[in-house]
């Protein structure tokens, strides 16, 4: 190999640059946000790995669902009924009427922007809640 | 001499030619190939029916909605008023959230009132009876048969529900090119030209201008830049109640002893209400020449 010792030296210095993002912010990553579930709803409609990986896609199910079929029924893993609603059913009273605390949080951490909330209504809050946040 | 390769190729090509045209041929003479193709995926787009092979559509029908082939709404314009009508215009309006906005350049509108001579422009002529000048001719969304508007939209954002015959908004899928408020002859579309919700803050309730009241918390709010119109009340057909403008019609008969000025029902159902009603009273539609075929039918 003609300039062997050239070409390896700049294969490792290449890879040494393209992997610099990586290890110079090793472990200075803040901590994994704690969301706050609800208090009086124990399961929700999916087991609780499925929704933390997949909610996206269900909510989008439910979306095309109920907007353009009709279909505004849901059965959930346990059997239960529910109605297909991010308004009503997802931030009701008794589930996660605390957007600002659950959905937020890891949102925020995640950097993603929903626009969800452009027009649906999320739940009032008090503005107690916001301060302890 | 045997089939050399030239000649097995002119056979294949000319029998894969005639085994492909003869089913093709039957099939594009007996059915429309779009509408086929649309009741075949339900509605939905072909690439969407492609991402339902990895992501199944859920849910059901809910047992307590109201079904039916073709909703349709009878106006009985003899019973109404303009107190019932201004009533029917305001419960729509605060059930929807519609923004209630008074520059009438960017005003939205699910349902309104106008005279005859507005209502009916090509059948107005200026000996029609004293009576009918003034009665506020209740207009809305005619849900047509055969709808301008989903054939222009570019996003089939608003489309035919095959099901019930209701024309409906998808708001997430508008991106308001308007070409729908262009086809629609009835001028049933508004679009939103200002910020109709603003919202405050993050975590409050979004309020229109401020001091009016708040929205509905269980019906969506939108955002500038998308067009509305009445959706017969899908929603609540869901849960099994009939639209709100014919509830608070049938309310304000009770309390006046009238007949009830709105009635909503199936036009394919013999026995429903709505087919007793066009079949004994004579009845008009909104340009019926243009070849639409509105579904909201007026008794006058």
């Amino acid at each position: 190999m003609y300039d062997g010792g050239k070409i390896v030296a700049g294969i490792i210095i290449g890879v040494i640059f393209l992997t610099f993002p990586i290890w110079y912010t090793h472990g200075t990553a803040d901590p994994r946000p704690e969301v706050k579930l609800p208090e009086k709803t124990k399961e929700c409609v999916q087991p609780k790995a499925y929704m933390k990986t997949n909610h996206m896609q269900l909510i989008d199910l439910w979306r095309d669902s109920t907007v353009r079929v009709g279909n505004r029924s849901y059965i959930a893993f346990n059997g239960k009924k529910y109605d297909m609603s991010l308004q009503n059913t997802c931030m009701s009273q008794d589930c996660h009427a605390n957007k600002s605390e659950f959905c937020d949080r890891c949102h925020d951490y995640t950097g993603v922007v929903p626009y969800c909330w452009d027009c649906h209504i999320a739940p009032e809050e008090k503005p107690q809640a916001e301060e302890k946040h | 001499m045997g089939v050399n390769r030239r000649k097995f190729l002119k056979i294949a090509g000319m029998s894969t030619l005639g085994a492909a045209a003869v089913p093709a041929s039957s099939a594009l003479a007996a059915v429309n190939p779009i509408e086929w193709l649309d009741k075949k995926l339900g509605g939905f787009t072909p690439f969407e029916t492609l991402l339902h092979l990895f992501h199944t559509p859920v849910g059901f029908k809910p047992g307590e909605a109201l079904t039916g082939k073709q909703w349709v709404m009878v106006v009985n314009v003899k019973e109404l008023d303009d107190e019932i009508a201004e009533a029917c215009r305001e419960t729509c309006h605060r059930v929807h959230n519609v923004p209630q906005i008074d520059n009438p350049r960017h005003e939205i509108k699910w349902i309104w009132h106008s005279e005859y001579k507005h209502v009916f422009t090509g059948q107005h002529n200026e000996h029609i009876a004293e009576k009918y000048h003034h009665l506020p001719f209740l207009v809305m969304c005619n849900h047509c048969e055969n709808p301008a508007c989903v054939r222009v939209c570019p996003t089939k954002a608003t489309f035919k529900r095959k099901q019930d015959g209701i024309v409906l908004m998808d708001m997430h899928r508008c991106i308001g090119c308007r070409f729908c408020m262009a086809a629609c002859p009835f001028g049933a579309r508004s679009f939103n030209w200002i910020i109709p919700w603003p919202r405050e803050s993050a975590g409050t309730l979004p309020r229109f201008r401020k001091g009016k009241e708040p929205p509905n918390p269980e019906y969506p709010t939108r955002v500038k830049g998308v067009v509305e119109k009445c959706n017969f009340c899908a929603e609540r057909l869901a849960k099994g109640q009939i639209p709100a403008c014919v509830e608070v019609c049938q309310e304000a008969a009770k309390e006046k002893g009238k007949e009830p000025a709105l009635a909503f029902g199936d036009l394919a159902d013999p026995d429903s209400e709505v087919r007793e009603l066009l079949h004994s009273h004579f009845s008009i539609r909104r340009k019926p020449e243009l070849g639409t075929g509105p579904n909201v039918y007026y008794i006058v």
